[in-house]
């Protein structure tokens, strides 16, 4: 018989590339991230200790503001509008209708589509001149927006876009709805419950845990949003407009004007401002959501 | 009075008017993008637009790929470079690590599996900047390894995934391989992985999608265009495309799409059992 290792010597030689990556990947650079964002730190020259000045400079900083309230304002209408797209799209997919596999597919395409195209295609669709949808709008008589020049109407067209891509939520909803027991709708149905009351009663509650995993996920996927509004606005963001994000200011501070230590403040705030939510979230959410069995 | 045959009746053809306006919505851009890309430059404007164009061609695509702005051949060369390179690094290293965390009992397993899981709700930004500074330390960046390398250390998403295959596979194989004299890893290897082939598909089908997708990382990290990938050539396309025509621009859109999307409908049932899995028992 071969002399046995120790058990723990095995299990950290066998999770040793996650750990490994953990502190080389992770652990390492969030601990240099919070040294230097009490840094001056223009990449050029090594860091200066500048004790809390990043902090204090971004609550003297206007842009610091707009970003907060965009990015804000953008969560708070995403997240409820790709909410119920989401849950009313799942409950229309699980109708026992035939070719139902079809209407799935065309729902979920978009998910797959690469965000630097779903920017691109978007750009063109909304182009007030030239675009699908106000040149359909149009020939109906209706005078189209001018969707990337107003800042409602950008606001608007980035949650329309958003809302375009849902197809993941609607995935994890689907599954969530195969979930839910049939006898509970016939029960609700012997009771004589409408299909909305049967909606509001049993479908809604048996739902619930997973909406509040997706408005968590959502939470963070749209304090981070960078990509789509940074390729379909071509980089020509300025702090006056309503595309200005917090994460695009974060990248401008660090990659434009090379300041690494107030980004990294900025990085710090982030994250912090992204867990006091979700906690938030979680800890009213718990409250409402309703397991099965607990 | 409505009987309720004709009541269901009136249902079914609701909800079937209601799936087809809805398909037809998701569906329009792409099918938009494709028209667009195979208009001559004389139909881009007519008006009312057409759906599809009269005389449909695919001059766009020639015109597009010749100009200098958008090398599709390298782009693609590239991206599939850093997605074959770190695709290799994220099945070897996550699944060891996935079947450590499900099989290998050690004392703190919980909670190093636990702070595993917790490192997928950091945000990139979070770590954007000192990663750079990390990469510009050694002198990767300009180089394609800042955006393979790490996946050699494993992702957690995909060690969450792994693992939670691993722990299906009944414990009684392993045990009675054991049991003949097989050791740990012969069991991973010669049970556990090629048990795991379905959700090592999962695992790959959304590693290359997010090689493909990921703007942010070849944005920062890649310093010259002939490194470029296949998104960060179409954001330089579309930075600088004052001078081109649409039916070009959407040529390279439908260039960059049409791969993921075979690729979609030819495994879109790992896709959504990979979505289940990890959306659901998370």
């Amino acid at each position: 018989m071969v002399r046995r290792i120790p058990s723990w010597v095995q299990g950290w030689l066998w999770t040793s590339p996650w750990w490994a990556g953990f502190l080389l990947f992770l652990l390492v650079p969030m601990g240099w991230s919070l040294y230097i964002s009490f840094c001056d730190y223009p990449m050029l020259q090594p860091p200066v200790w500048i004790g809390f000045e990043n902090y204090e400079r971004m609550f003297r900083e206007p842009a610091f503001y707009t970003v907060l309230r965009n990015t804000m304002l953008y969560a708070a209408i995403a997240i409820p509008a790709g909410t119920v797209t989401a849950v009313g799209l799942a409950v229309l997919l699980n109708q026992k209708v035939r070719g139902q596999a079809i209407f799935r597919t065309c729902i979920f395409l978009p998910t797959v589509v690469p965000l630097v195209a779903t920017a691109v295609v978007w750009y063109m669709m909304l182009n007030p001149e030239i675009g699908l949808v106000n040149r359909s709008l149009r020939s109906v008589g209706i005078a189209g927006p001018l969707w990337w020049d107003r800042a409602c109407w950008t606001m608007a067209a980035l949650v329309l876009v958003s809302v375009w891509s849902i197809g993941s939520a609607v995935v994890i909803y689907l599954a969530g709805l195969q979930e839910i027991p049939q006898s509970l709708y016939e029960a609700a149905w012997i009771d004589g419950a409408s299909r909305w009351r049967q909606f509001l009663h049993v479908t809604l509650p048996g739902l619930s845990p997973v909406i509040l995993f997706n408005v968590i996920i959502g939470i963070i996927g749209t304090w981070q949003i960078f990509a789509l509004p940074y390729v379909i606005l071509r980089m020509g963001t300025g702090p006056d407009q309503i595309a200005y994000f917090y994460t695009t200011y974060l990248f401008e501070s660090a990659f434009r004007d090379l300041k690494m230590g107030y980004a990294s403040a900025l990085a710090w705030v982030q994250l912090l401002i992204i867990l006091v939510l979700t906690g938030l979230v979680f800890w009213v959410g718990k409250k409402r959501v309703y397991y099965r069995g607990g | 009075m409505v009987g309720i045959g004709s009541r269901r009746t009136i249902g079914t053809a609701m909800t079937y008017a209601l799936l087809v306006g809805v398909s037809m919505l998701f569906i329009t851009p792409l099918v938009w993008m494709v028209s667009t890309s195979m208009k001559p430059t004389t139909e881009l404007y007519a008006d009312p637009p057409r759906f599809w164009p009269m005389q449909p061609q695919i001059d766009a695509y020639g015109a597009v790929m010749r100009s200098e702005s958008f090398d599709f051949p390298l782009y693609a060369r590239n991206t599939l470079v850093i997605a074959l390179l770190s695709l290799a690094g994220v099945l070897v290293s996550s699944s060891i690590a996935a079947y450590g965390f499900a099989r290998v009992p050690f004392r703190g397993r919980g909670l190093m599996f636990g702070v595993c899981l917790a490192t997928m709700m950091i945000p990139f930004p979070v770590i954007m900047v000192p990663t750079y500074m990390l990469f510009k330390y050694v002198g990767w960046i300009g180089t394609f390894r800042p955006l393979w390398v790490p996946a050699w250390f494993g992702t957690a998403f995909n060690i969450f995934l792994l693992r939670q295959f691993y722990l299906g596979i009944p414990r009684v194989l392993e045990e009675s391989a054991m049991l003949d004299g097989c050791s740990r890893w012969g069991c991973f290897l010669r049970i556990a992985l090629p048990l795991s082939v379905p959700a090592l598909a999962v695992v790959s089908l959304f590693h290359v999608l997010t090689v493909w997708n990921d703007l942010v990382g070849p944005l920062i990290f890649l310093s010259h265009q002939d490194q470029f990938t296949l998104a960060l050539g179409l954001h330089f396309l579309h930075s600088r495309a004052g001078d081109t025509p649409w039916n070009q621009m959407m040529a390279a859109v439908t260039l960059i799409v049409i791969p993921v999307v075979v690729l979609f409908l030819m495994a879109q049932k790992t896709f959504i059992r990979g979505i289940t899995t990890t959306g659901l028992k998370g």
